[in-house]
């Protein structure tokens, strides 16, 4: 009974996916006084895609890239529960699922790297690299905080983490031990790919890095991913820290304002190289986390 | 400018000086010694920066002029400096290169090579394709290329493409009864 | 042809040595095929109509035309709103617009980018220059007829024409798209020989396999 539930859970945040990241590139047009474009455009795109009449491959490799960038997401939506206390939308979570969340947030970025290695275009092995070495620098201090979110509740599930935070709005992991979650939120930014740490998919820099071979089904798949992932990411981030949800409704508010936190940093301030990405992330995110380990 | 003139003229066989503006101004000098002028000015007199090197087909007198325009940013004057190199009808015309003294001058030696057909023989790359590729008439920029002529024998054209004299044509669109 | 284009032995990292011949291991010389509308009516009506609205242009400005594409990103004109957009890498777009004149030099890299672009696709010419050669008729390096070498849907005519030009060129192309007329690819598949016949007569160095996707 638990894999219709699952199905539907993924049916919702797809769409919920789709509608907010549209929504966000309308938020950062309308910064810079566009319209934007429309909300459905992204179904649009998905639509047009899997229409294309051909497609080419490099090898096995190329068609399992996006495979395993897909499969990251949904894991990683499936092994957390998206609705705490419901027994419908607990999905397949168990007791250790918080280290296979953090298994899988990396899962995708890897499979992507296979993938795009083997379409041989230059371009997309210095995105790899510079994506890479990003991700990691980015991951670090998500990876610290959660060490330490794990040690001040004493587990490694994500249903207990979120246990032990109800009650009151002050019983929140951002109250109760808010270095770790600075660290997060910091760490938070640089997994969004958006500015200021978007050089490895902006289409002004090394054409859009990874997927510059990427097109038709191939592609179609990846936004699909772009739709499930960052919603995934962010139901660990609002479990861990904020209090989990206890029904859609508070679901889907509380994810879009941990997703408009790094919208409202891209647009204010303009893009990171790599390195510097890396070097601010190493300065400022990771001592912190560390700093909460240390306190714990 | 003119004081300059007159200290190069005593090291050097340097025709008159044209002063375009109080900032700008030619000389002719010939083509041996225009490497021991360039070291002169470059070296002793501040002209440091190559600003750009090009040249003049003058067809009817058989001669290429080469124009090395130099500048002095701390004086904020430039100097151009022409020398007329032989031109052969056909085939290549030669000169030295200047990329040892600026080596920007390279890229320039490379357009002249392709585009007037002068060689500067150890230019670095200098026979490679710069920007044309796949040439297969002589170099285009000399003034015995028919360029026209070449483009209706090499590429397909839409018919129906009239010429009009704008100054007629104005006139009848605007005034059509002739006023 | 280029030395790096050559057939050539390669010696590896690990001190093999090994053939490599660019021309055939690079890129793929398969002539493209046509590839008809593969679903019933309706069902390409509706693929019809969302390629029509999320019309994919590849960024690569040919000519002078292509400062006229830029405004098409900023707030006074904004193209994004009606589903237009840009991307950077021709596998993913759908639009070519061939911006003004084209050069010699640079109708091979078109060619070469239109013929990675995945089927359907579309060319836009814009400006007077890819109609009859516009200021450029008796220029010694420039073509005169874009129809001759690639399978244009449109033609936007001006020197240059402006943006506003450009977004009603865009909505005519969505007209096209959706009555299922814009098969420019399949046109450029049946015509093959022909299209390569004129491409070959002007590249005077074809240092590229005759199909390369």
């Amino acid at each position: 009974m638990k894999i219709p539930y699952a199905l539907l859970t993924l049916f919702i945040v797809v769409n919920f996916g789709f509608l907010q990241n549209a929504l966000i590139q309308k938020i950062a047009a309308r910064v810079g006084r566009r319209y934007g474009i429309p909300v459905w455009q992204n179904y649009i795109d998905l639509i047009k895609n899997y229409g294309q009449r051909s497609s080419i491959t490099h090898g096995v490799m190329f068609y399992l890239g996006p495979v395993f960038r897909l499969s990251g997401g949904v894991g990683l939506l499936l092994f957390v529960p998206s609705i705490y206390g419901s027994e419908m939308f607990s999905n397949f979570s168990f007791a250790g699922d918080l280290i296979l969340a953090l298994y899988f947030v990396f899962f995708g970025t890897l499979g992507m790297a296979l993938g795009a290695a083997e379409s041989g275009h230059p371009h997309s092995a210095i995105g790899i690299t510079r994506g890479l070495s990003q991700v990691t620098a980015a991951e670090l201090p998500f990876a610290l905080a959660v060490f330490s979110v794990a040690l001040q509740y004493q587990t490694l599930s994500v249903t207990d983490i979120v246990a032990a935070q109800q009650g009151s709005i002050l019983n929140w992991t951002v109250f109760t031990n808010p270095l770790a979650v600075a660290a997060a939120m910091l760490g938070f930014l640089g997994s969004m790919m958006r500015p200021p740490f978007d050089v490895v998919l902006a289409p002004q820099e090394i054409p859009i890095g990874p997927p510059t071979e990427y097109h038709s089904s191939y592609l179609a798949l990846m936004q699909t991913n772009r739709a499930i992932f960052p919603v995934a990411k962010m139901v660990i981030y609002m479990s861990l820290f904020f209090g989990g949800a206890t029904s859609w409704p508070v679901f889907f508010l509380k994810v879009f304002c941990i997703y408009l936190w790094s919208a409202f940093v891209g647009v204010v301030f303009p893009r990171f190289r790599v390195e510097q990405s890396i070097r601010w992330f190493l300065i400022w995110a990771v001592p912190i986390g560390v700093l909460s380990i240390v306190l714990m | 400018m003119r004081e300059l003139h007159q200290r190069l003229k005593s090291l050097f066989p340097l025709g008159e000086l044209t002063e375009q503006r109080p900032d700008l101004g030619f000389v002719t000098v010939p083509a041996e010694y225009l490497r021991p002028l360039l070291l002169q000015l470059s070296d002793r007199e501040g002209f440091t920066h190559l600003v750009l090197l090009t040249a003049v087909d003058w067809i009817e007198d058989g001669q290429f002029q080469l124009t090395y325009l130099l500048s002095n940013r701390g004086a904020a004057r430039d100097l151009g400096v022409r020398v007329m190199i032989p031109r052969p009808a056909n085939g290549l015309a030669t000169m030295d290169g200047i990329h040892d003294i600026w080596p920007t001058a390279a890229t320039y030696q490379r357009e002249l090579r392709e585009m007037f057909g002068i060689d500067f023989p150890g230019s670095p790359r200098v026979d490679e394709e710069f920007i044309l590729e796949g040439w297969i008439d002589k170099p285009p920029y000399r003034r015995d290329f028919d360029t026209k002529k070449f483009s209706e024998e090499n590429f397909n054209h839409r018919p129906g493409r009239e010429t009009r004299d704008p100054e007629q044509y104005m006139k009848q669109q605007l005034y059509p009864d002739g006023k | 042809m280029k030395p790096e284009l050559m057939k050539r032995m390669v010696k590896g990292p690990d001190g093999q040595e090994f053939e490599v011949e660019p021309l055939r291991d690079y890129y793929c010389e398969a002539a493209p095929t046509v590839m008809p509308a593969a679903y019933i009516k309706i069902v390409e009506d509706f693929f019809n109509w969302a390629r029509s609205e999320s019309i994919w242009i590849l960024g690569f400005g040919t000519g002078c035309g292509a400062i006229e594409m830029r405004p098409l990103m900023t707030p006074r004109f904004d193209a994004y709103r009606y589903g237009v957009q840009w991307r950077p890498t021709p596998r993913q777009s759908n639009l070519f617009i061939i911006s003004g004149y084209l050069s010699v030099k640079t109708l091979k890299r078109a060619i070469r980018s239109y013929e990675q672009m995945q089927s359907p696709k579309y060319v836009i010419g814009l400006g007077s220059c890819t109609i009859n050669g516009g200021m450029y008729w008796d220029s010694y390096n420039t073509i005169k007829r874009l129809d001759d070498y690639l399978p244009v849907d449109l033609y936007i005519a001006g020197c240059m024409p402006r943006p506003e030009a450009l977004l009603a060129g865009f909505m005519d192309m969505k007209k096209i798209i959706r009555a299922g007329n814009a098969e420019g690819a399949n046109k450029y598949a049946e015509n093959f020989d022909w299209y390569k016949a004129n491409q070959k007569q002007v590249i005077h160095d074809w240092d590229m396999p005759d199909y390369n996707w």
